[in-house]
């Protein structure tokens, strides 16, 4: 029942994103009051939990919410089954995991 | 190939007719004399009588309740004996070819086997637990969950739906409209005590989690039942059973829910 789990995982992952894209949306609105000042943003993220928990909880829902979806598209559109199938997910689970956190690092670590 | 025959008729249409089996096969052109109120079937019947005796398909009852003469139309797979030609005609051309996903046997007959076993490995059939020496269950009309099974149960088994979707022409596993919209008529019939093993029928790799929702099945079927929403509800189902209890599993076997069962 692999594809009840991944139905699962796909949704609450959209479920934890959607207010976190409108917080996003909203913040990014906030930061540009004035201009784009990368001080002005690492000032409020740098060694903050909530930003960073915010953002490596937003990269994890992307990285499991994509990795599904992809994987749904490459095995109805192009056929892929199997090991191929499976450890590209994992790849692209894994590739996004490490893009996002370390933004995340670089953003939150002081 | 051509005739002129008929008397009545009020011009002719052009009916392009695929021709082959499941390995080689094309389109054949027939000129078939308009009638009023004419319908795709007579159509097809009168090129099997008058053009070409060769022609296979299949029907039975002609008044659209035995599911039988279900065919691809300009594209659009529809029951034939109740499709009139006026209706669907562009450019006074018809192209009529088998159903899409099934197999062809020959011209315009397809082989529904694999249409009939995913009915039955959706568990498609009812299991009751009472005796014919019990009485009847008495359910009222108005019960919700008889009213939810009634919305599904019109289904004659046409395989319009299921020719209708994209997800079964992208993988040749998928259950299929037809099978998970019997599963849930089944699944809110109070009578029936096969309820969780139809869920983890339906629950499989194959199974309603496939959907993506497009509605092709919903748009097509002549009787207008909404398996769109049988299998939505499905999925509502298979996702309260894992988070309430689980979906038990047989004992001594892996049903691969994990931890949460015995």
């Amino acid at each position: 029942m692999l594809e009840m789990r991944l139905y699962l995982a796909q949704r609450i992952s959209a479920a934890i994103l959607a207010p976190l894209v409108l917080m996003h949306l909203g913040l990014m609105v906030y930061a540009i009051q004035g201009g784009l000042d990368a001080g002005e943003i690492l000032a409020r993220t740098r060694g903050s939990l909530f930003w960073g928990s915010s953002y490596a909880l937003f990269v994890i829902a992307v990285a499991v919410h994509a990795s599904i979806g992809l994987r749904k598209i490459l095995h109805e559109w192009l056929g892929w089954r199997g090991a191929l199938l499976h450890g590209f997910s994992w790849l692209c689970l894994a590739g996004l995991l490490f893009a996002g956190l370390r933004a995340v690092a670089a953003v939150v670590l002081p | 190939m051509s005739s002129s025959a008929a008397t009545s008729s009020t011009g002719s249409i052009a009916v392009s007719v695929w021709r082959g089996d499941a390995r080689h096969g094309n389109f054949q052109l027939f000129q078939v004399p308009q009638q009023p109120s004419q319908t795709i079937l007579d159509v097809v019947t009168w090129i099997q009588r008058h053009a070409d005796p060769g022609l296979s398909y299949r029907f039975a009852c002609r008044v659209g309740m035995c599911g039988s003469c279900a065919m691809m139309v300009n594209g659009i797979p529809r029951w034939t004996c109740r499709t009139h030609v006026n209706k669907v005609l562009r450019d006074n051309r018809l192209t009529i070819e088998p159903l899409r996903n099934m197999p062809i046997i020959k011209d315009l007959a397809c082989d529904m086997s694999e249409f009939f076993d995913k009915w039955k490995q959706a568990r498609g059939q009812f299991e009751g637990s009472s005796t014919r020496d019990q009485q009847v269950a008495a359910l009222s009309p108005g019960l919700p969950r008889r009213r939810i099974a009634d919305a599904a149960t019109e289904c004659i088994n046409c395989g319009i739906c299921y020719a209708a979707c994209d997800v079964v022409s992208w993988n040749r596993d998928y259950l299929g409209p037809a099978a998970l919209n019997r599963a849930w008529s089944l699944q809110n019939d109070e009578r029936d005590c096969a309820g969780e093993q139809r869920l983890r029928a339906v629950a499989g790799d194959a199974g309603c989690h496939q959907c993506h929702a497009q509605q092709g099945c919903a748009t097509y079927c002549p009787n207008e039942l909404n398996p769109t929403a049988s299998i939505a509800g499905l999925k509502r189902m298979v996702s309260q059973a894992w988070f309430n209890k689980g979906l038990a599993c047989h004992p001594g076997k892996k049903c691969g829910l994990g931890k949460r069962h015995a």
